[in-house]
């Protein structure tokens, strides 16, 4: 694989035009970037599965497609099963012979949402992950199901509200946790799992390349905002997501062979959550006297999960 | 390259057994699968011959059933040849991607060895799940024996691949009787089954990076009734290539294949209409009616989709009464293959009367004394110029006797 330079961004984001700019995601919304940035990321051709959801919807809509690559979408849970066909198809006609250019390089990559990832399509993926097909599995975790407009997923935090786990009079929105795939990836044995975010472009692109190149499946749960569903001006996207890295609600790190943690972007001044949390009309209820522990909590587990992450990094585990 | 195996001019195989050698005949690219019984050894022999060098393909041990048919979907999509194996509980976990498949046009083989649905928990044969097949819009191509299987599974990668069909393909056997009951079959070679089923055509392949291609857009109501109605046209075009694809197995094996199978109907009065293995157990009982004096004969649909409609409706054109086996729970309806043949016999100007049987559910024996009563019952009908019985009925099944529905012709 050719790495193309990193050092631009204006450059970076024209390198390879294989993800077409019609197309249907919301104004804001953060799936095209982290998208372009996987298809920048590598010279090489490309087959991808994507699962049910905003991308899909959005991109491919007969008769017009928005990717000029191989691009398979099935259902809303089988995108690991559809790039695990296509590699093992890969594998066989390769070695039979009956590949019209054996000699091109190819990568194969999933896409899904948090619902398909985290949630319904959650044994589709761990079962590829162990099968050890080699692919790269992103999700795009916009922390709810908003190609349906905005419900709960196990993604979602706690105490953000969403139509399915409301803010209300007797209620301050999801009341259970976000579910840590990347732990649970990397308990798989996966060689390379990582969470990235599209505003350190940079370390997003090196970990793309990273998984890219590593033989085997690879997992990366990318930090999507939501202009739609978090409710914040579109304009925002990547300030939204500086707040989300900054305040370490969504820390940047990757886990290689399941036990060497490295932390790949530490803010120079750590924000309080507050900030994050006040910018997106989600967490708006919060600010509320009576749930004022709520935004407590959330602090007190981001920082014993900053704690735990810098721990194992020292320690090598 | 694989190892050729030499087989025998006659093997004993059961039904399992049978498919799994046609499969690594064909020489398979991909084999995505998760086993269930009955049609666990299809599998499990695949697998020994992945182990032992007889296969060059990929075999992906897959997670669940709805994994399996997605692999197989991202596999064919990537152009090469396909297959997997299914029942029961597994062909319900497949059923939102068998339509997927079928939508996407991509041909790929699944042998599915018929068993009943729970609850409650059954793993003998009955055809709820190929029923539950009926709409996705596959072909569905029944064996009514070992041998069967075997010729139908390799005419099933040469229907499904052809160009002008572009579909996937489902082969039919009836779990336990068919799928564990070793018989004698006459196989192919190697080098023979191999020819006949030909070279994979990749088509629109993921693989050709010379091309993009998209597999799986959405559609709404400007595109989708358009996309619908090319795929049900598809289906029934296949019609023409089942039947050459028949046509040129009978010239290398000299076994026939055709779409409706009609057993002594020439001057039949009475006639049954039977899926799976019932239909030998059928022609058996129509035989020996024919000592007593009963012109009895049996239509058999080998293929249930595309269903053959002027076939069937040929086929019965002279009959007085004819009794349509149903060995599925129908559940508030008549049975399904009742309305189909009915509806096909409803244009004739001399129809004849028209009745239904639930027989058979869980693997339940239908014996042939049952289908012996069932001929004279239509036999009585035809005599009597009227519908002697119930038009819905169930037999072998315990309990006070169980019908529905008397409304007469007159």
């Amino acid at each position: 694989m050719a790495i193309t330079s990193i050092k631009n961004l204006k450059e970076f984001s024209t390198v390879n035009e294989r993800f077409e700019g019609a197309h249907l995601l919301c104004p804001g919304c953060a799936h095209s970037m982290i998208v372009r940035e996987l298809m920048n990321a590598t010279d090489d051709n490309l087959v991808i599965a994507t699962n049910t959801g905003c991308l899909e919807v959005s991109t491919a809509v007969y008769p017009y497609t928005s990717w000029d690559t191989s691009w398979i979408h099935i259902g809303f849970e089988n995108a690991a099963s559809a790039i695990s066909g296509a590699e093992a198809m890969y594998k066989a006609r390769k070695r039979k012979g009956t590949l019209k250019d054996p000699d091109a390089p190819v990568k194969f990559v999933a896409f899904g949402g948090d619902g398909s990832t985290y949630d319904i399509g959650f044994q589709w993926l761990s079962g590829a992950i162990e099968r050890g097909h080699d692919f790269t599995y992103i999700c795009l975790d916009n922390e709810n199901y908003a190609n349906t407009g905005g419900q709960r997923s196990s993604s979602t935090p706690i105490g953000a509200h969403t139509s399915t786990a409301q803010a209300g009079r007797v209620s301050y929105g999801k009341k259970q946790k976000k579910k840590d795939m990347i732990a649970i990836m990397a308990a798989h044995g996966a060689p390379y799992v990582a969470q990235l975010a599209p505003n350190k472009w940079k370390i997003m692109a090196k970990g793309f390349q990273k998984a890219l190149e590593t033989e085997g499946p690879c997992f990366i749960n990318t930090v999507s905002a939501c202009t739609t569903e978090w409710k914040f001006n579109p304009k925002d996207t990547i300030h939204l997501t500086d707040l989300a890295t900054d305040t370490l609600m969504f820390p940047v790190y990757e886990i290689i062979n399941g036990t060497e943690l490295n932390i790949l972007y530490r803010p120079k001044n750590v924000l309080p959550v507050e900030e994050y949390l006040a910018a997106q009309g989600r967490y708006k209820h919060l600010f509320k006297p009576e749930n004022k522990h709520v935004i407590e909590k959330i602090q007190k587990e981001i920082d014993a999960k900053w704690e735990y992450l810098q721990r194992r990094e020292e320690a090598r585990v | 390259m694989a190892e050729k195996v030499e087989l025998n001019e006659i093997e004993v195989w059961d039904g399992n057994y049978a498919v799994s050698q046609a499969l690594r005949q064909a020489q398979i690219d991909v084999v995505a699968a998760y086993p269930i019984t009955p049609s666990t050894p299809i599998v499990e022999n695949y697998g020994s011959y992945v182990a032992n060098g007889l296969v060059d393909g990929e075999f992906v041990m897959v997670e669940s059933e709805h994994a399996a048919m997605s692999a197989c979907v991202g596999a064919a999509a990537a152009g090469g040849r396909v297959a997997t194996a299914t029942s029961s509980q597994g062909f319900m976990l497949m059923i939102e991607v068998l339509y997927q498949a079928s939508g996407m046009r991509v041909p790929l083989v699944l042998t599915v060895v018929n068993r009943a649905v729970a609850s409650p928990l059954n793993v003998q044969g009955d055809h709820g799940d190929m029923y539950a097949g009926r709409d996705s819009g596959w072909v569905q191509i029944d064996a009514f024996n070992a041998q069967e299987a075997y010729d139908l599974t390799l005419c099933a990668f040469k229907i499904g691949e052809d160009m002008r069909v572009r579909l996937p393909v489902m082969v039919h056997q009836d779990g336990f009787l068919t799928s564990h009951t070793a018989q004698n079959v006459r196989p192919l070679q190697d080098e023979e089954a191999y020819k006949f089923v030909g070279d994979y055509k990749p088509y629109e392949e993921m693989l050709d990076f010379t091309k993009a291609v998209t597999y799986g857009a959405q559609t709404e109501e400007n595109w989708h009734f358009e996309h619908k109605a090319k795929q049900h046209k598809a289906l029934f075009d296949s019609a023409k290539v089942i039947d050459e694809v028949f046509a040129e197995f009978k010239k290398l094996t000299g076994r026939e294949y055709k779409r409706v199978e009609s057993y002594m109907m020439e001057d039949a009065e009475v006639a049954i209409v039977a899926l799976g293995s019932s239909v030998e157990t059928v022609r058996y009982a129509a035989e020996q009616l024919r000592e007593e004096g009963i012109k009895a004969g049996v239509v058999a649909p080998r293929c249930f989709r595309p269903f053959p409609f002027d076939e069937i409706k040929e086929a019965l054109a002279n009959v007085k009464s004819v009794a349509v086996l149903d060995r599925s729970a129908p559940m508030g309806a008549m049975g399904a293959l009742f309305n189909e043949v009915s509806s096909a016999l409803y244009t004739l100007e001399n129809r004849p009367f028209v009745t239904n049987y639930i027989y058979g559910l869980g693997g339940r024996d239908f014996s042939i004394e049952q289908a012996k009563t069932i001929l004279k019952e239509q036999k009585a009908n035809a005599d009597a110029d009227d519908i002697t019985t119930n038009i819905q009925q169930f037999i072998g099944v315990r309990g006070p006797k169980l019908g529905f529905f008397e409304t007469k012709r007159s």
